[in-house]
Order: C-alpha cells, then sequence, then structure tokens
C-alpha cells in the first residue's frame, strides 16, 4: 500500500509538529520516528522533509539550534514554539473533524461492497 | 583483499559528497551540514547491522536520492537562493573587509560629492556662466574613484604619485589654456578629457600588475559593467528627482536649487564612485551584463552595417560627410569595437571558433569598408576647406579606431581560419589601450595652443 501524494502532503505538517511536541529532535531521527510511527508505510524522502523543516521554520512554528552530537558533529535540532504548538492544536482539531466524518462513513474495515452493483449495460 | 585505512576512506567520500552538494546553488552550507549530519546517521546505522563502511556509504547516499531531485526540493522553499544577492547578506566571515571597503566607498563619494560643490566658494557656480564645470566636472569624481581603487589595491607611493601628477595635469590642461567661451578647445576638452581621466583611473585599477595584460582586460571588463551601473543608478536618480520636484511642486515650492544645484551634481559625481564600488562588490557575484548586451547587440548591428552597405551601393551615392556625420561615424565605431572587446572579454581564450566569431568578423569587416568611405570623402572636405580643432580631433579619433579594427579583423580573419590563437586578439587590444591614452591627451593638452586656442 503507499499512501498518495496528495495524502502525504497534508499530513506533513501535523505529523512532523506532533513528533516535535514530543520533544526537540533533529532530521534523521524525524524520519526514523515516522517510519516507526507507519510500520514503513510513510516513506518520506530527505527532499521532502528538511525543506518542511526549513518551511515550519520560516513560518515560525519551529525553531532550529545547533547543537554539537557525538564525535564533535553538527546536528541541527527542532524545537517547536508556542505558534507551534497552536497550530498543532489547529490541525489536531481539523483531522479529527475530517477522521470522525470518515469513521462514520466506514463502518468496518475491509467493508467497501457497493450497495449497487454497476449498472449492466442495459438501457 | 587489499586493507584500506576505513576511516580515512570515509572521511574522502564525505568531503567529496560535500564538493558536490556546495556546487548547488539551492543548497547553503547550513543544508549541506544538514544533510551530512544525515548521512553520517545513515552510514552509522547501516555499519551497526554489519555492512563495511564504504558500502554503507554508497547505500546511505543511494536513499538520499538523486542531487538533482534534493535540489529542486529545496528550491521550492528556498527559491530566494537561485538569485544571487549582492549584499546585505553574505558569510559572516567575509563581512569585515566588506565593511572596511564600504566605509572607503562612502568617504570617497562624500569626498566627490563635497568636492563638486567646493568650486563655489570660491565664485563658481554650478550651471552659471562660464565653462568651468564644463571642462572641470570629471576631475570632480575620477579622482576619487581612482583613490578608493588605488586604496584596495594597496598601491605603492610611486602609483600613488603618478596618479596625482597626471590628475594636476588633466587640471592644468583644462583651466589653464586661455580659451574663450566660444573656442571649439572647449568642447573638445569637455568630451576628451573624461576618457583621458577614465585611463588614469585605469592605472589605478591595475595598480597591483600594471604591466599585465589579463589585468588591463579586468580594467576594460569593469568599465562596461561600471558604465552599465552608473547608467542604473541614473535612472533611479532620475525617477527621485521626479518625485522631489513633483511632491514639492503640488504645494506649490518647485525646489529648483536644491534639485539642479545640489542633487544632481553631488549625485551624479558620487554615484560614479559608488558604481565603481558596486562593480568590485559584486565581481564574481553576479553575471557581467556586458557580454550580455553585446551577445544581443553584434548581430543586430552586424546586419544594419550590411543593409547600410548595400543601400550605399545600390544608391551609387556617396556619404554626405560633415562634422557632424564624421562624429556620429566615430561614434559608430567606437561601438563596433565595444562590441568587439566586450564580447571578448567574456570568451573563454581556448573555446573554438564558432558562428558568433564570424559574425564579428562580418561586423568589423563592414564597420572598416564603411569607415574608408567616410574617410574618403572627409579628407577631400579637408584639402578643400582647411582644418579645425574640431575636424582635427575627430579625424584623429577616427584613425586611431580604424587601426585597432583593421588589425583586430586581420587577427580575427586568422584566428577563424585557424591560424591563429584567439589569446593574439585578446593581447592586442589590451596592448592598444595607451594609444587612446596618448590622442586624447594630445587633444586636451596640443590642440589649443597648436590652432591658437581658437
Amino acid at each position: 500500500m503507499r499512501v498518495t501524494k496528495d495524502l502525504v502532503a497534508a499530513s506533513a505538517t501535523p505529523i512532523v509538529l506532533g513528533i516535535l511536541a514530543e520533544g526537540d529532535s533533529y532530521g534523521y531521527a524525524i524520519l526514523r520516528r515516522i517510519n516507526d510511527l507507519s510500520g514503513g508505510e510513510l516513506d518520506w524522502t530527505e527532499g521532502f522533509l528538511y525543506p518542511l523543516l526549513h518551511r515550519l521554520e520560516r513560518l515560525g512554528h519551529v525553531e532550529a539550534s545547533w547543537q554539537t552530537a557525538g564525535g564533535g558533529r553538527k546536528r541541527k535540532y527542532y524545537r517547536i514554539t508556542e505558534q507551534g504548538i497552536a497550530e498543532l492544536a489547529e490541525q489536531h482539531r481539523q483531522w479529527e473533524t475530517v477522521v470522525d466524518a470518515l469513521k462514520q462513513i466506514w463502518p468496518g474495515a475491509g467493508d467497501f461492497r457497493p450497495l449497487m452493483a454497476p449498472g449492466g449495460g442495459t438501457a | 583483499m587489499t586493507v584500506t585505512n576505513e576511516p580515512d576512506e570515509l572521511e574522502g567520500q564525505f568531503a567529496q559528497w560535500r564538493d558536490y552538494v556546495r556546487r548547488r546553488p539551492e543548497l547553503a552550507a547550513s543544508d549541506a551540514d544538514e544533510l551530512e549530519d544525515h548521512l553520517r546517521n545513515s552510514v552509522d546505522e547501516l555499519t551497526a547491522i554489519g555492512l563495511r563502511s564504504d558500502e554503507a556509504f554508497l547505500v546511505a547516499v543511494k536513499r538520499m536520492g538523486g542531487l538533482d531531485e534534493l535540489s529542486r526540493e529545496f528550491a521550492r522553499e528556498h527559491s530566494e537562493r537561485l538569485w544571487k544577492q549582492l549584499m546585505f547578506t553574505g558569510d559572516p566571515v567575509k563581512a569585515s573587509p566588506q565593511r572596511r571597503d564600504l566605509a572607503a566607498m562612502l568617504v570617497c563619494a562624500a569626498g566627490a560629492a563635497v568636492s563638486v560643490k567646493a568650486p563655489e566658494l570660491f565664485g563658481q557656480r554650478y550651471e552659471g556662466e562660464g565653462t568651468f564645470y564644463d571642462t572641470n566636472l570629471a576631475l570632480f569624481a575620477l579622482p576619487w574613484l581612482a583613490a578608493f581603487l588605488a586604496w584596495r589595491r594597496r598601491a605603492s607611493i610611486k602609483v600613488y604619485g603618478v596618479l596625482a601628477a597626471l590628475f594636476v595635469l588633466g587640471a592644468v590642461g583644462a583651466n589653464v589654456y586661455p580659451v574663450g567661451d566660444e573656442s571649439q578647445s572647449v568642447a573638445l576638452t569637455a568630451s576628451h578629457l573624461p576618457i583621458a581621466l577614465w585611463l588614469v583611473v585605469g592605472i589605478a585599477y591595475i595598480a597591483d600588475d600594471l604591466r599585465s595584460s589579463r589585468r588591463r582586460m579586468d580594467f576594460i571588463r569593469f568599465s562596461g559593467e561600471w558604465f552599465v551601473y552608473f547608467v542604473l543608478i541614473a535612472l533611479g536618480g532620475g525617477v527621485l528627482i521626479a518625485f522631489l520636484g513633483g511632491t514639492f511642486e503640488a504645494i506649490g515650492r518647485y525646489p529648483e536649487t536644491l534639485i539642479w544645484q545640489w542633487v544632481v551634481p553631488c549625485g551624479a559625481t558620487a554615484a560614479v564612485v559608488v558604481a565603481g564600488w558596486l562593480v568590485e562588490a559584486k565581481q564574481g557575484v553576479i553575471e557581467n551584463i556586458a557580454p550580455v548586451l553585446t551577445r544581443l547587440f553584434t548581430p543586430l548591428f552586424a546586419v544594419a552595417l550590411l543593409a547600410f552597405l548595400v543601400a550605399v551601393g545600390w544608391n551609387g551615392s556617396g556619404i554626405e560627410v560633415d562634422r557632424d556625420t564624421l562624429v556620429m561615424f566615430d561614434l559608430l565605431l567606437a561601438v563596433v569595437l565595444g562590441l568587439l572587446l566586450y564580447s571578448m572579454s567574456a570568451r573563454d581564450p581556448l573555446a573554438p571558433r564558432g558562428t558568433f566569431d564570424f559574425l564579428q568578423l562580418a561586423l568589423v569587416a563592414s564597420a572598416l569598408i564603411i569607415d574608408a568611405l567616410v574617410l574618403y570623402t572627409m579628407t577631400g572636405r579637408i584639402a578643400e576647406y582647411g582644418t579645425t580643432p574640431n575636424n582635427v580631433a575627430a579625424l584623429g579619433e577616427n584613425i586611431v579606431l580604424l587601426v585597432n579594427l583593421a588589425w583586430s579583423a586581420w587577427l580575427l580573419l586568422g584566428f577563424v581560419r585557424r591560424r591563429r590563437a584567439f589569446a593574439v586578439i585578446e593581447r592586442w587590444q589590451t596592448a592598444y589601450l595607451p594609444v587612446y591614452a596618448v590622442w586624447m591627451w594630445a587633444v586636451v593638452l596640443l590642440l589649443p595652443p597648436i590652432f591658437h586656442y581658437r
């Protein structure tokens, strides 16, 4: 199963903000976490994640700082801001609405059978 | 199996990878750091599950995907990076010399702006009677530009001495001769002294290596870019003046004195220095624009000149030449030379000949034929009516340019016939620069006494 591009794009901001709400993190760890959370189904590329982080930084939802990790490596850590938390709450509310609506029209998983078969071509 | 020093090899691979990343304008140094950290984490994880470090590196790089795609994604978020910024940003490491340049430029520009008004203390009026400012204008701006450049090049005391002596000589040429306001010499000095002094600025520009042909070519590039920047600043200045005048006129107070006695002269002289500083600051940051313009206009001028030649042949009539048309044909030759010079200044000397070289040859050849026609009628005229300072000056320029273009055409022909290297043409052009200087100074210093200050 592959999640479509549109859905990935729509869910990207709340996912990243949600991960950062758990604690400060950096690109590689965020990618690993997304992988774990989705059981490997959400396969984000670096070219998708880093520009997204930079955009969130520009918008003021996150702030970045360089820290020295083990072995003298420079690592860019991201931290969610007050504004980012507010944004996450807002996105959360919107997603709840969508998920609620979907749950009501989808009685059970794997239960998709059209109520009426498509027309057999008779007219 | 060869035993390699794995950590070193890995570092080498990282260095190489960084090198590739840094060549992408979309990816800033901080992005490279961030991505490198990512790559290192990937490699660590892969080696932890048993891969050798070089294998781990290959897999990690492969996972990251092609740099093309990566930079495309980054460009979508950071589109401003594709527009190179001239200033106000930039490496903090390089900031301090930049700031010193800026300070020196401000001092020189302010000096130029003040000096252009200084003669008013002694009763000279800008926009007043007399021709003082006509002949002296360049002497207020160009010494400051030369001073800025010489300071940047850390010129020796000797170079400073030569520069000062030449500017003094220019001041002498502009002011000592007893020429009347109606004399032809005034207009000649007003038009030739700035060019002579510009070539003095050239000495300041190449102060660090006076004999080098490459440095002279750099000065030619500098001149073209300076001109473009000066025109741009002048356009901006025009807009400023239009609004300054318009808004104050709306309250019934047109600030005529402020605009024409202060803003225009001070702004223009300061702009000379500012434009020079801009060219110096942006060198290597922004594409040179002068060669782009020559690329656009070389074919158009070639077609126009060929059409003119065909029309002359068709009509069978000679060219009507008086002094004004001679000046126009001088300017035409200067433009053709400019087109030649600036496309040369951007050309890779080792590149093979191409269609553009043929086009240039056609342009120069047709300019030469036209000029031969002009000179032919002009000499007849001089033989008939005698000489004046104006037509001697115009004729002299014509010959100076003609000699340059004729030899350039010959060298170009050799180049397109694969007999000569391109560098020969470049050397010819740079070696010829002093000839212009000699002629310009001769017009300023020698023509007035020869013609008894007519």
